[in-house]
């Protein structure tokens, strides 16, 4: 595909990969946090991290939508197929997320849940216009990409002067996430995750701009190169932060030139805040409570809004206990540190979210890299036995 | 493969433009000469490696004569 198939290049891959080793200081280690999940998934998928020299760390971050989505969110969900009757309607991955009573979406439509995988904000939309004696919920979730479609359905809703559809909305916000983050004891005091940069989301920034980043680069000193989702484009943004660190500047800087400006997409940034607010506090998996980090419906759009309707409380419930999402999901451990990890826990039958989505840490680990963990051991062959 | 999608959230793209899809939207546009200018780029990063690595074996093979 054009513009697609150009950034995917080895021999170019190859030759970044050589600037970077020579441009790496000896005796200094660099650790860059890859915020966004499709970088997580690039950078495992093309063995970005094999072209890496030693001295360069990638650490995963908590950009997966559905690896930071909390029990208690799917447990509601899973509550308005069960108990109300409603048809609830969400992105694929969200659909093998663990909840509790050892259910998902998916094995609570094996128990007869009206519960439907949708492309689009649009599709469930559709099947509420075709269903007009049903209830039909969106589950919403996702960062600023999957907000303004989201946004879109409930003001098409409104002029469609449909009655029975509604969005439980779970949207949260990067710049929340990456101030979390920085303001987490493991970063600020134990220095157990060393961070010297961000590469920046790709698709985020495209809908928000390079704008809300600066923060980052001026209050906490922290070089951000906002990067595309090929690996050429993670190569050269890699690159970047290195020079950044090198020279001792901390700056936004746009890898993605072709998609991403920094005002970002004025129309869509339009139609969220007409549609949505901020909320006071929400839980993440493996963050916890994050004050200002998701969004909620405006009360103009109340009767969109599924926990409203139906008089819907949260109630968090905790992980797994020896599963090891949470951590993850911070930078504190990697994959392979969880017991759980490629035994009981795999993409067939995820223990934890971040088995679940192809952009989580451990899925990615454990389709592109579990191999790399078991040391290579040479023996001689056996000598021939002689007939 | 083809697949319909919303331009609702791009409202000035036009026809023969590349967009980038987001579940079954468009976002945003793809600016073709940026594009160009970023592969340029790579290629300028990747020649100077070459440059470098030449320069690096010469040296080397003056200092073995």
């Amino acid at each position: 595909m054009k513009f697609v198939d150009e950034f995917r290049d080895g021999a170019l891959a190859r030759g970044l990969a050589a600037r970077i080793a020579a441009e790496v200081q000896p005796g200094r280690r660099y650790a860059f946090m890859e915020f966004c999940g499709g970088h997580t998934h690039a950078i495992s998928r093309y063995g970005i991290a094999e072209l890496l020299p030693p001295q360069v760390r990638m650490i995963h971050g908590p950009g997966c939508p559905v690896c930071v989505l909390p029990i208690g969110r799917i447990d509601l969900a899973i509550g308005l197929a069960l108990e109300r009757g409603a048809i609830v309607c969400t992105y694929g991955d969200t659909m093998r997320v663990p909840a509790s009573g050892n259910l998902s979406l998916l094995k609570a439509k094996a128990r007869g849940g009206d519960i439907r995988m949708v492309y689009s904000a649009a599709d469930a939309l559709k099947i509420a216009a075709a269903h007009p004696g049903r209830e039909v919920v969106f589950l919403a979730i996702g960062f600023e990409t999957t907000t303004p479609p989201t946004a879109l359905a409930i003001l098409a809703a409104e002029r469609q002067g449909l009655a029975n559809f509604s969005v439980l909305c779970c949207h949260v916000l990067t710049p929340s996430a990456i101030t979390h983050i920085l303001e987490s004891a493991e970063v600020r005091e134990y220095g157990t995750v060393p961070i010297d940069g961000f590469v920046g989301p790709a698709h985020v920034s495209i809908v928000i701009g390079s704008a809300p980043y600066e923060h980052f680069a001026d209050e906490y000193a922290k070089p951000v190169v906002i990067a595309g989702f090929e690996p050429l484009d993670v190569m050269q943004a890699v690159l970047m932060l290195v020079r950044q660190v090198n020279e001792g500047r901390a700056e936004v800087e746009n890898q993605f030139t072709r998609a991403v400006t920094r005002e970002g997409n004025l129309a869509a940034q339009r139609m969220v805040a007409q549609v949505f607010g901020l909320r006071s506090s929400f839980e993440w998996r493996g963050l916890g409570e994050v004050p200002y980090s998701a969004l909620a419906i405006r009360p103009a759009y109340a009767r969109f809004d599924a926990e409203q309707r139906f008089g819907l409380a949260y109630r968090p419930v905790p992980d797994h206990k020896n599963c090891e999402c949470g951590a993850i999901l911070r930078g504190v451990k990697r994959p392979a540190d969880c017991k759980l990890f490629g035994t009981v826990c795999t993409p067939e039958t995820p223990m934890g979210s971040c088995m679940v989505s192809s952009e989580g840490a451990c899925a990615a680990h454990y389709s592109y890299g579990r191999f790399r963990d078991i040391p290579v051991r040479v023996e001689p062959a056996a000598e021939p036995v002689q007939p | 493969m083809r697949k319909t999608i919303s331009v609702e959230l791009v409202p000035d793209a036009e026809v023969g433009d590349y967009v980038i899809v987001h579940v079954g939207h468009a976002i945003g546009r793809l600016d073709a000469e940026e594009a160009e200018r970023t592969l340029a780029l790579f290629s300028e990063l990747a020649a100077e490696e070459a440059t470098a690595a030449g320069a690096a074996a010469e040296a080397a093979l003056a200092a073995a004569r």
